[in-house]
């Protein structure tokens, strides 16, 4: 194990999308635990850094597996099939077609009521994704698939935020 | 294994040797420093027995000061010189600060951060901060009658980087060893999860003199993880006082402006006394002589309710926000722990009771807790034994960023990420030919760059010349465990490097706190030439029983040569600590540490090696 093993090889996991969060909860904590910069103020600067290499690459290894969206992402690129989000925008008709009509609905939402129950119907719909996409990596092993899914899945998380936006302008 | 004999008996150093730590709680109104004695993390009294420093520094003339109770108690009668609540004015400029028209000082516009105008001339915050650090430091030199090996100074969760970084010069210039800045509400949760050992997730609303923050923790076997945190760098006890007095001019139709400095004091002190009275009365008669008129009336609760009412509601404005970005509900709260001399208002009280629906906890001292857990957390950092074991997994209260095209922020790390992190984005070049990048590092929650807080400004310069969009400049945000963020750019092509520290908008640079310590303000009483030589051989001790214990660990790290190289400057460090020329030992010390730096990091890289891999064979 160095600072360059993946994140699974890292947190001792096998690369799976089906994961237990307290699990790597648990060994996040205990990695921390061997390597955070605290446990070595009292030794120099120089154990300090190799410290904080560790500490921040743990850290960096636990958003990612934590995160459904990112993991998936990540097993994705690690068999071969980057997201490439930035790029690859090339989405199904009827997924943009159900976007625009989501972003219309939350324009026109006039009460914290309203832009609730959007809320519900992208969280539901997100959730169905995610359990194609866990489909795709455990089972089938079609990345290309999933990565498609990740892709649409982005979309979804970026509207559910600015849904977040839109709840925090009602509630003060 | 053989070791060079190094020390004369007698002069072994000991490894056993406790080494004193503190915590230091700089407050707005008032500031304690506590340690861990027997165990037990307690707060130091002063020789009067008062373990409460009042924040606040008097300037008398260019060579005295007074720190405390006395300066508090000349605020009214020399209002220019008399700086209290200097926390407010950390790392801050003058148009960040709000109800500059109340304040008594004369402030003077510096870029980065005001300085004050003084009869011992013009004074930074961070230095007015330092004084009140030293007086700490030297009560706890006091106490225990030897050197401070170093000190976890606490910060509002809120604070960003340029009030950290002052925070960090303040404690440099006290001439205290840094072990960690912590969090305020992370103290607390340490004070109070080891003594009631408590588990879960809890809610530690601290609403001190001048800052209100909200901490959302998970706690479980030592390890305090910060869930999510928010807060208001300007919202404190001062403000209630504040929205007393001006409660009180509306009342009596007296305007602001006709006021003078000692009459805006005098108001001010009146104020915050009728509220503390009010803590535990319904009604307390209100009276104070101002030059051209005199305030008499009875005061009751519901006046200060009515006046303050705004502020409460913007606190729990603030706690919403965090359970939200923790994503959890009120009702997943075990427990709330009540911190800050603020939270004794009955109406604060009642409020965050009623918004949790749960009783907060307040068996600690809220004026106490968050030096107590300083103490305790000081205590482990300095290498201490102690039967718990922390560890403490903060976030970053404030997103980080860059301007991009159009005055817009580019967020590279968002608010709530754990620490330390590392997180980088790629940018390009949008001219063709392009061979420098200015980049504007941002902190805030805005999109536009004009609405939030200035970090730094670089340049990345030498990219060779590309067509536009064709350059890859990857530019990485690194923040430590103290929350403090350095900054590097670098093209991947040419591989052409540009880093910064951040600090120089509103943090001293390294100059500055030189100079500043040469004036020598807090120690002129001290006999600083063998202080010097102390502290000299203090470090001189540390660094060759580090270098033993780490030869006798990993030996086999070294070739031949580089552990000769080692040996010879250990036998001239051990030669040159007995011989009373501080600089002379600063100087083998520093060759000694610069020798084994690479030494040091391997060592760590197979330490942590062997412990991530022994806890992988052990949990499958």
């Amino acid at each position: 194990m160095n600072l360059q093993s993946n994140d699974f090889e890292l947190f001792g996991l096998p690369v799976h999308f089906e994961q237990d969060r307290v699990a790597i909860d648990a060994r996040w904590k205990a990695l921390q635990r061997q390597a955070h910069p605290d446990k070595f103020v009292a030794q120099g600067a120089a154990a300090q850094r190799v410290a904080m290499q560790w500490s921040v690459r743990i850290n960096e290894a636990y958003q990612r597996l934590k995160q459904p969206l990112y993991r998936a992402s990540y097993i994705c690129e690690l068999h071969g099939v980057p997201i490439q989000a930035g790029t690859n925008t090339a989405m199904p008709t009827a997924f943009l077609i159900q976007q625009m009509a989501w972003r219309e609905a939350l324009d026109e939402a006039r009460t914290p009521q309203a832009v609730q129950e959007i809320a519900v119907i992208v969280h539901t719909s997100g959730h169905e994704l995610l359990s194609k996409i866990k489909h795709a990596i455990d089972t089938e092993k079609n990345f290309i698939t999933a990565a498609q899914q990740v892709r649409s899945l982005m979309f979804i998380e970026r509207f559910a935020s600015e849904i977040d936006a839109r709840i925090d302008q009602f509630a003060p | 294994m053989a070791l060079l004999q190094i020390s004369e008996p007698g002069q072994t150093p000991d490894p056993h040797r406790r080494r004193i730590a503190v915590g230091i709680d700089l407050g707005t109104t008032h500031s304690l420093v506590a340690s861990v004695r027997n165990g037990i993390s307690e707060c130091l009294p002063d020789s009067e027995g008062r373990v409460i420093l009042p924040s606040v520094v008097r300037y008398l003339d260019a060579e005295r000061r007074q720190i405390g109770f006395d300066a508090l108690a000349a605020q009214v009668e020399d209002p220019h010189n008399t700086i209290s609540s200097v926390k407010r004015l950390m790392g801050r400029g003058v148009d960040d600060i709000g109800n500059r028209a109340q304040l008594p000082y004369r402030l003077n516009d510096k870029p980065g951060m005001v300085t004050l105008k003084t009869v011992a001339g013009e004074k930074s915050p961070v230095e007015v901060s330092a004084e009140i650090l030293a007086t700490l430091r030297f009560r706890a030199e006091d106490t225990f009658n030897e050197d401070i090996y170093g000190a976890v100074i606490t910060v509002p969760a809120y604070f960003d980087d340029a009030q950290r970084q002052a925070t960090k010069d303040a404690a440099q210039l006290a001439g205290l060893n840094v072990l960690r800045l912590i969090n305020e509400p992370t103290a607390a949760a340490i004070a109070y999860g080891l003594d009631n050992g408590s588990e879960g997730i809890f809610a530690i609303y601290d609403l001190g003199g001048g800052t209100f923050d909200i901490s959302i923790l998970r706690l479980a076997q030592g390890v305090f993880e910060v869930v999510a945190t928010g807060g208001d760098s300007a919202l404190g006890g001062d403000d209630y006082d504040r929205a007393l007095v001006d409660w009180v001019l509306a009342k009596t139709g007296l305007a602001a402006d006709t006021l003078n400095p000692s009459d805006k004091a005098a108001l001010l002190r009146a104020a915050r006394a009728h509220k503390e009275a009010l803590s535990s009365a319904v009604s307390v008669p209100f009276s104070v002589r101002l030059t051209k008129a005199n305030i008499n009336f009875e005061m009751r609760t519901e006046h200060f309710e009515t006046a303050a009412a705004h502020l409460t509601q913007r606190t729990l404005t603030v706690v919403r926000k965090a359970l939200r970005d923790a994503k959890l509900d009120k009702t997943a709260i075990q427990g709330v722990v009540l911190v800050g001399g603020s939270t004794r208002i009955p109406q604060v009280r009642k409020a965050v009771a009623s918004f949790f629906g749960r009783e907060p906890l307040t068996n600690l001292n809220p004026d106490e807790v968050v030096a107590l857990g300083a103490a305790i957390s000081a205590h482990q950092l300095a290498g201490n034994h102690s039967g718990n074991d922390l560890l403490l997994l903060d976030v970053i209260p404030l997103s980080l960023g860059i301007e991009t095209m159009g005055g817009l922020v580019e967020r590279i790390v968002p608010r709530n990420q754990t620490i330390p992190t590392a997180m980088a984005q790629d940018f390009t070049t949008y001219q063709d030919g392009q061979t420098a990048l200015a980049l504007h590092v941002v902190q805030g929650e805005r999109d536009l760059v004009a609405d939030c807080r200035s970090l730094a400004r670089f340049e990345l310069r030498g990219i060779p010349p590309m067509v536009a969009g064709a350059a890859r400049i990857r530019v990485t945000f690194t923040v430590d465990a103290d929350g403090l963020l350095s900054v590097e750019a670098k093209e991947q092509v040419s591989g052409v490097e540009a880093r910064i520290d951040v600090k120089p908008s509103y943090g001293l640079s390294d100059d500055d706190i030189a100079r500043m310590l040469k004036d020598s303000f807090s120690t002129a009483q001290q006999d600083m030439k063998a202080r010097a030589l102390a502290e000299a051989q203090l470090d001189a001790d540390r660094m060759i029983l580090a270098t033993h214990s780490a030869l006798a660990a990993d030996a086999d790290l070294l070739s031949a040569n580089q552990r000769a190289q080692i040996d010879s400057l250990m036998a001239g460090l051990s030669d040159a600590r007995d011989h009373n020329d501080a600089a002379a030992i600063e100087a083998v010390t520093q060759a000694l540490a610069k020798e084994t730096e690479a030494f040091a990091a391997e060592r760590m890289n197979r330490g942590i090696q062997k412990a991530l891999a022994g806890k992988n064979i052990e949990s499958i």
